[in-house]
């Protein structure tokens, strides 16, 4: 299996960093960034992430199974994820998450018709100190108000991407 | 060892070596501190929170598995708070355990059950539905049942940590949580079935033993597996005379508690469907059933013709009967029919070793040494293969002990994974790669060597040579093939020795030298199969065979009479390693007889039952002790564990003939023309191959 020129020297970064009896300590962060390029863990994957940390396919397998950010299924274009934990929660998580529910006609881990969206419901995604936020990708919103996730939801159902949806403000981090 | 500690659990003073986790030194004081994910021997995993236990002076209660005893500690394991808390662990696992104890194998003696008995979580506060998941069957051998698995995790430990498979794992998380098999839907392992055994309840099932019966109606004998020579002791589970399982749970012999699939599952060949029941003579051509009075006489007269003519007699013996057959078999031989002509298949040489070490004592390694030595090297054996039991005291030595493994064979092993040296060399010229091995060796502190049929007769002397000028303690393992390959050769089934290594005066023919000979008058052949890939030159030569099942050498025969299997005698076996162990008859096949009672019936039927004496294994036995140099151990300690015999502490002189020592290699689903007729080691590699 290939992989961009990126990606590959990226790997090889994380393969280099750890002891050699150790490479199997890059197999999370190898599968992190893998999945980005191929959309989803698939079996070829898991296979190759094996071969390079020299680990065994049900080693790897059980790394996908446990934990939630690995994804077996491809997510939409943008992926919308909603903190719903104490912080958030207390100053209406639960309200955005449920009006993106009905705004997008979506659920939990599902992905919109077009493909551009897929929502997830998350535990506690380090933003706290300016709840309730909402991930989209690698990137954060803070203080989301209703107005703002409808607006931001909008935009992406229309094509727009993040950074041209101008009046709702993202943290890049 | 650690200095020790003095340290209080439920009032009473107790000591034990400073960092020893508290539920092992609970433990042996007396008291039991319960675990489900605990498992001795293998790492830590503090998953279940069973054995829970109030410390003085710590916050909370401590999980005993993972907290090192240290000196001061006080202890209650029996508190209202930590019967409390168990109960409440109990409630938790039983959340999604289904209540299906009656039609499950392991009611009766599941840990589960036993604990919900003794703590009491017989009311539940959970209502939610539990979770199912449906029953997979992932080799002919193992099944899984998720819904009842506790998620202790003993056997992804027992399959990764002792087997050096790693066929398990676990995917998903929290209570979705499942143990899966290496293959995505099935299975690719050595099929050893740890996994289930070790299973504190009914999660892992065998395919040999699930739905058979209840655990309480069997009788459990332990004996010895009768496969290869490492001498695993298994008890297998008997109910109407018929065995249902193996295993090995109490730890009693050599083994412990390991087992491979042959001594697990591989019992099976005796309730085959092709087993003889009848003796059989050849009427016009073809095989007849007979009377045993009419076989045994027919087989006497010949026999007397034969002695009275001075023709020629040939004796093949075999690689699994007991010492007991094989002494009387060849008093019946030298002394019954005045013939030295005398063999069985050699598969390794044991005599050359016994000869190297003359003058020397404890040189021969023992099963334990393999556990306990501080370096063990591989010399032309696959052991995790060829001896798995032996494979497996080496990854627990690496374990335990950080023992040094070094390996020159021809192809990759599977102790590379924990040794420290590796070599290849080609078959036959693994001695070469030695001199780059012999300053890291000479560093050690002792050394085994064991190594396989590519090494004999003089490159046994030259390892033996090489072994001593290393300037350590070394001991040694010839192996060998079967069950008691080694006591064929003790026993003297061999045409140039008498037993216990006394070279015999009158050199008699051997095993190949007898099929070869033209004017062979009869041949006797007991639990051998020597015309697999051989013929019988001489076309009318008498042939006689005793054995389980119409092989290619019973189909030659003019009279074939039906054996017991090893599980249905008593008697006793000696193992690669020279350790004499008991076998105890465990079950019954109407029609047959055991080879020391064919043999002493032969013998009566010729009227020279006074020369034989009675055919009671204890009696024969006795007669071994007397004469046979390093068999002189009373049967009791024979009983209760496995005693290394001392062979002769001399030299031996003769040719050990190296030209007839040929292993069959048999890997971990072959086992010599038996595994042909076990159901359970041949599905396994039709299985395989189906793939």
């Amino acid at each position: 299996m290939t992989f961009s020129p990126e990606l590959e020297a990226r790997f090889e970064k994380f393969l280099a960093k750890y002891p050699a009896d150790r490479k199997r300590s890059a197999v999370i962060p190898m599968l992190v960034y893998a999945q980005d390029e191929t959309e989803a863990i698939t079996q070829e994957l898991i296979e190759e992430v094996a071969k390079r940390c020299g680990v065994t396919q049900l080693q790897v397998d059980e790394v996908v199974g446990f934990y939630s950010m690995l994804h077996k299924k491809p997510q939409g274009k943008f992926h919308v994820q909603i903190c719903t934990n104490i912080s958030c929660l207390l100053v209406g998580g639960a309200e955005l998450w449920e009006q993106a529910c009905k705004k997008t006609g979506i659920g939990h881990k599902q992905n919109s018709a077009d493909g551009r969206i897929s929502l997830e419901e998350v535990e506690c995604i380090g933003a706290c100190s300016w709840a309730p936020a909402v991930q989209v990708n690698y990137d954060f919103y803070h203080f989301v108000t209703p107005g703002q996730l409808d607006k931001l939801l909008d935009g992406l159902a229309a094509g727009k991407k993040p950074e041209e949806i101008t009046d709702v403000k993202k943290v890049s981090c | 060892m650690a200095d020790l500690v003095k340290f209080t659990i439920n009032g009473q003073e107790l000591e034990a070596p400073a960092g020893m986790l508290l539920i092992e030194a609970a433990k042996q004081n007396g008291i039991e501190i319960p675990s489900f994910c605990y498992y001795e021997g293998y790492s830590l995993q503090a998953a279940c929170r069973m054995c829970l236990v109030e410390v003085e002076r710590m916050p909370k209660m401590q999980v005993a598995c993972t907290l090192p005893v240290s000196a001061g500690m006080v202890v209650r394991t029996e508190t209202d708070q930590v019967n409390a808390a168990r109960k409440s662990t109990l409630e938790f696992l039983l959340t999604n355990h289904p209540l299906d104890c009656p039609v499950c194998d392991k009611g009766g003696e599941c840990e589960l059950q036993d604990m919900v008995f003794r703590y009491g979580a017989g009311e539940s506060r959970y209502t939610e539905t539990k979770i199912h998941v449906d029953e997979q069957q992932w080799s002919p051998v193992v099944f899984y049942d998720a819904p009842r698995c506790i998620l202790c995790f003993r056997c992804v430990r027992a399959c990764d940590e002792g087997m050096g498979v790693s066929a398990l794992g676990v995917i998903n998380r929290g209570a979705m949580s499942l143990i899966a098999p290496n293959k995505g839907d099935h299975l690719e392992c050595d099929e050893c079935g740890q996994c289930i055994d070790i299973c504190p309840v009914g999660a892992l099932t065998s395919g040999a033993y699930r739905y058979q019966t209840r655990p309480w109606e069997m009788e459990h004998v332990g004996t010895i597996c009768t496969h290869c020579s490492d001498g695993c002791k298994t008890t297998l589970g008997v109910r109407n005379d018929e065995i249902v399982r193996g295993n090995n749970r109490d730890r009693s012999g050599v083994n412990g508690e390991f087992l491979c699939i042959k001594g697990r599952y591989g019992f099976d060949f005796s309730e085959h469907a092709d087993r003889l029941q009848s003796p059989m003579i050849r009427v016009n051509g073809k095989l007849e059933e007979v009377s045993w009075s009419k076989a045994l006489e027919t087989i006497s007269k010949k026999f007397a013709e034969v002695k009275a003519k001075g023709g020629k007699f040939g004796v093949i013996g075999s690689n699994q009967t007991t010492n007991e057959e094989n002494y009387y078999l060849q008093k019946f031989a030298r002394q019954g029919l005045g013939t030295n002509n005398i063999d069985h298949h050699r598969t390794g040489d044991v005599v050359t070793l016994v000869d190297a070490l003359s003058g020397t004592t404890g040189r021969l390694a023992k099963s334990v040494d393999f556990y306990e030595g501080k370096a063990v090297l591989v010399i032309g054996a696959d052991l995790a293969v060829e001896h798995p039991f032996l494979a497996f005291q080496i990854r627990a030595n690496f374990r335990h002990h950080e023992a040094h493994v070094y390996a020159v064979t021809a192809e990759t092993v599977r102790e590379d994974l924990v040794a420290t040296r590796s070599v290849r060399a080609i078959r036959g010229e693994e001695l070469s790669a030695l001199e780059g091995l012999r300053e890291a060796l000479a560093a050690e502190k002792d050394l085994v060597i064991v190594f396989g049929d590519s090494i004999k007769g003089d490159k046994v002397r030259s390892l033996v040579e090489y072994g001593q000028s290393l300037g350590i303690p070394v001991s040694y393992c010839a192996l060998v093939d079967y069950s008691n390959s080694r006591g064929a050769i003790d026993m003297g089934l061999v045409p140039e020795l008498n037993p216990g290594f006394h070279a015999s005066n009158v050199a008699g023919a051997t095993i190949d030298e007898l099929l070869a000979a033209n004017d062979l008058a009869a041949l006797w052949v007991i639990g051998s199969n020597p015309l697999e890939k051989a013929k019988v030159a001489a076309s009318k030569a008498f042939v006689v065979v005793q054995d389980l099942f119409l092989t290619e050498t019973a189909q030659r025969a003019d009279v074939v009479l039906p054996s017991a299997s090893a599980y249905e005698k008593n008697g006793t076996v000696t193992n690669g390693c020279g350790e004499v162990q008991r076998l105890k008859r465990a079950s019954a096949t109407m029609g047959t007889k055991t080879d020391l009672e064919i043999i002493g019936l032969i013998a009566k039927e010729m009227g020279l039952a006074a020369l034989m004496g009675p055919w009671l294994p204890e009696t024969v036995y006795a007669e071994i002790r007397k004469n046979v140099k390093g068999y002189d151990i009373p049967l009791p300690l024979v009983t209760i564990g496995a005693q290394q015999t001392a062979p002769v502490n001399g030299r031996v002189g003769v040719d050990s003939r190296p030209d007839l020592i040929r292993s069959s290699h048999d890997n971990l689903f072959t086992s010599g023309t038996l595994g042909r007729y076990s159901t359970v080691l041949n599905s396994v590699i039709e299985g395989r191959q189906s793939r």
